[in-house]
């Protein structure tokens, strides 16, 4: 390898310089490849262990790797729940002094799984309208911050278990632009219909691989999010007007955004001339409603819905307690100590790549209520933790970051020209209905 | 099919001073392939953008065919952008990957098979249809993505600079291929660039914009051979025209010690003694007489096999202005020598001094 490759990077992480990068990225050894499923891809895209983590690394141009790297960061800031953009390397040779394709390299989350990783045999219609929903809560998300995706679809997001529901984050920004004066609904309703039909056409492949339910109805399922994004964003954005003598209704909004998970920032309310017309809209929304107050009273960083039932955990602990008179933050703290914390220590070592702490504990709340209900009396903790390691816990696939479940990803990149070279076109296309894991 | 009409269409953003288009007025017809092309923030893809419904027309109409489309959604607008999304699925045949949309639209089973056919047959993928994606080569699948494109047939394509990521050699065999197609297809077609040679290549028609206003709409030959004004001039054509002020004379314009003919009503449309001289590197040559024509230092001459470009510079106005002409690839001066240049007579375009407009004979506007 030449000497001027070109890494720019804000994490600087030394480990970047042992990848191969004089090797074209379908040619990389099985050693530094990692084990991972993965959506349906235009440019080629592969896994390697860097250091302690996982990075994904696609092979692009120059000037998209540095655009999608500058605009991921940009999403970060704007709180936007996106992968974790680590470097972008150019001026790659290999051994013979001949270019390779730049690469954009980003940090793949942990515990966060394609949808083609989510099921295990067939996808069942409940998990497809769940991952739909999510990815419906992430598209509203962007779109209050003005940014137009261009390629919505389940293959561009990553999923998080997030206590029964999915949390969605962006993976490929690469289409996306920022608008900072917002986005038109032209531009909204152009994203919401690319969704809808990309959606439709990952359902269809899986239908057509065999993966998918008898009952689930592909086409039916991604209409789904046209509904659920429009109902979101009204809640979110829309105006509502009412009498001046019903102001409880300023609270009531305020309530089922919080319920929906957003906090509000500021809110217009605006009287009509006599006075007698209340005109509510808000203007700045935040997600992370419940994660916030979470993070404050116990320093725990959860998903949304994680964090939610465990709020309600808490919320039930200082009721059942009588510690209701006792200042939020000290029974919080308590609860950490005496409930939270013990049930993330009982886990054996070995068990802790499965899930993350806050959705054990989340299912373990749902094995106890279980068990409750079989013999018609309380569960002590303890007892339906050692239950739900044994009987449960145990026998899941580890989702920290290896998992492997057959899942016929297609990987090969869509070229833009004809490749007239056979032999590079054939290394090119690792899928294998098979084992596509030997090719990975 | 249908032709697309910009009535004075204008998007002026929030906070902006200036509209992104202003009064755009232009019509592309049934069936035409037209350029948008022009400098970054020229407005070129703001006017696509209003065209698909992505962005707010703030005045005027946008019409496909007779039917205004101003304030209708995207999805109901029927145009598609063309390279937006081309992931293939891979248990899905060729034909289910390019089906899959109309089905989606409610369209009937026999109805769909029967567009994917014609569209597969236009796309030469006829023999591929009920293979899988990974049983075609890089080529075929790219047409098997446009092909998801083709079977809705849309009444108005829309691209928006689909060769930027290829690099150079990529991109000159598929603007080909692009531009075969369209033609093939006979499916009117607005395609957004900033590079001047894809718009020659590849335009029916080319519209230039600048600053959110139109410049000029015509052939490649009008806008190469009749610039409207200075900035088209300067804009299409690569090496680019030559342009420096010149000094206008009775019966022609100075090109440093030589006059070049031009006709009086020519002459006497400009607004002062001076106008601005535009000459193709092309239309210069080397003067045979030492001292007559525009004195010119060589700085560099760049060989290209038959024929070469020679770079060099002049003082005009006593400032140094740079020259470009196109020398013979084997006779020519060599970097340091001090030449004459004269330009072909009844080749040079003048632009008023003033306004930049051209002076004499405009291109038809269609």
């Amino acid at each position: 390898m030449s000497g001027s490759l070109s890494i720019t990077s804000a994490m600087a992480d030394p480990a970047l310089l042992d990848l191969p990068w004089e090797l074209p990225l379908e040619a990389w050894p099985n050693d530094t490849i990692a084990a991972l499923p993965k959506g349906i891809s235009r440019h080629l895209v592969r896994f390697a262990h860097l250091g302690a983590h996982i990075v994904a690394i696609k092979e692009t141009t120059a000037e998209m790797a540095k655009g999608e790297y500058e605009m991921l960061r940009t999403l970060q800031r704007l709180d936007i729940p996106c992968v974790d953009p680590v470097a972008v390397i150019t001026n790659r040779t290999d051994d013979e002094g001949d270019a390779l394709k730049p690469v954009l390299v980003t940090r793949h989350l942990r515990f966060s799984l394609p949808y083609r990783a989510l099921f295990s045999q067939t996808l069942r219609p409940d998990t497809a309208t769940r991952l739909v929903d999510a990815l419906a809560v992430l598209l509203v998300r962007l779109h209050i911050v003005g940014f137009f995706w261009g390629d919505v679809s389940l293959s561009n997001t990553l999923f998080r278990r997030d206590a029964g529901a999915f949390a969605a984050y962006l993976v490929d920004a690469e289409t996306g632009k920022l608008y900072e004066g917002g986005l038109s609904n032209g531009q909204r309703e152009n994203d919401l219909e690319i969704a809808r039909v990309n959606i439709a056409g990952e359902l269809l492949d899986l239908e057509a691989g065999g993966k998918v339910a008898d009952e689930l109805d592909p086409v039916n399922i991604s209409n789904g999010i046209v509904e659920a994004y429009r109902s979101l964003w009204l809640e979110l954005t829309g105006s509502e007007s009412f009498s001046s003598a019903e102001r409880w209704r300023i609270n009531e909004r305020v309530n089922r955004l919080n319920e929906l998970g957003f906090d509000i920032e500021e809110l217009a309310i605006k009287t009509d001339d006599s006075g007698t017309t209340v005109r509510i809209q808000p203007k700045v929304v935040d997600a992370g409603h419940h994660q916030r107050r979470l993070l404050r009273l116990t320093g725990l960083d959860a998903g949304e819905n994680q964090a939610r039932r465990l709020l309600n955990d808490l919320d039930s602990y200082r009721a059942a307690y009588g510690k209701t008179e006792l200042d939020e933050e000290m029974v919080a703290h308590e609860w950490l100590m005496r409930v939270f914390e013990p049930v993330v220590r009982a886990i054996p070592r070995e068990l802790r790549g499965k899930l993350e702490p806050a959705e054990v504990f989340h299912q373990l709340l749902d094995h106890r209520w279980f068990l409750a209900q079989q013999v018609g009396h309380d569960i002590p903790l303890a007892e339906a933790v050692s239950s739900y390691v044994n009987s449960v816990l145990r026998h899941r696939r580890d989702e920290a970051t290896v998992i492997g479940p057959p899942t016929g990803a297609f990987t090969s990149p869509i070229e833009t020209i004809p490749s007239t070279d056979t032999a590079a076109f054939a290394a090119l296309d690792p899928d294998e209905d098979d084992d596509w894991r030997a090719n990975v | 099919m249908a032709s697309v009409t910009f009535d004075k269409a204008t998007r002026l953003y929030p906070g902006g001073t200036r509209p992104a288009v202003d009064q755009l007025d232009l019509e592309v017809a049934d069936g035409e392939f037209l350029v948008l092309v022009g400098p970054s923030g020229c407005g070129k893809s703001t006017s696509l953008r209003m065209l698909a419904g992505l962005e707010e027309v703030n005045d005027g109409n946008i019409f496909i065919g007779d039917r205004n489309v101003t304030d209708v959604p995207p999805k109901d607008r029927d145009i598609a952008m063309v390279f937006q999304n081309y992931a293939l699925y891979p248990h899905m045949t060729v034909a289910e990957n390019m089906g899959f949309a109309l089905k989606i639209a409610g369209v009937g089973k026999e109805e769909r098979a029967a567009r994917v056919l014609e569209a597969a047959k236009l796309l030469d993928l006829e023999p591929y249809l009920a293979r899988k994606p990974k049983a075609l080569s890089g080529g075929q699948r790219q047409r098997v993505a446009m092909g998801r494109a083709i079977v809705r047939q849309p009444q108005v394509f829309l691209m928006d600079e689909p060769l930027s990521n290829l690099d150079a050699k990529l991109r000159v065999q598929t603007r080909t291929q692009i531009a075969s197609l369209q033609r093939r297809l006979g499916v009117t077609t607005v395609y957004v660039t900033h590079d001047q040679t894809e718009a020659l290549t590849m335009g029916d028609r080319i519209a230039v914009l600048k600053d959110g206003l139109l410049q000029q709409v015509g052939t490649p030959r009008d806008l190469y051979e009749k610039p409207n004004n200075v900035f088209v001039a300067g804009f299409i054509g690569s090496p680019a025209m030559n342009l420096f002020h010149a000094d206008l004379v009775d019966d022609g314009v100075k090109f440093g010690t030589a006059t070049v003919p031009v006709d009086r009503e020519t002459l006497a449309q400009s607004s002062g003694k001076i106008a601005t001289i535009g000459v193709r590197p092309e239309d210069i040559t080397v003067s045979p007489v030492q001292g007559e024509g525009l004195a010119v230092e060589v700085d560099l001459v760049e060989e290209l096999g038959a024929d070469g470009y020679l770079y060099g510079h002049s003082m005009v106005e006593g400032k140094r202005t740079d020259i470009v002409a196109r020398v013979d690839g084997r006779m020519h001066p060599s970097a340091g020598d001090k030449v004459y240049l004269t330009a072909t007579p009844h080749h040079v375009h003048l632009f008023d001094a003033e306004s930049g407009e051209r002076l004499g004979n405009k291109a038809v506007v269609a």
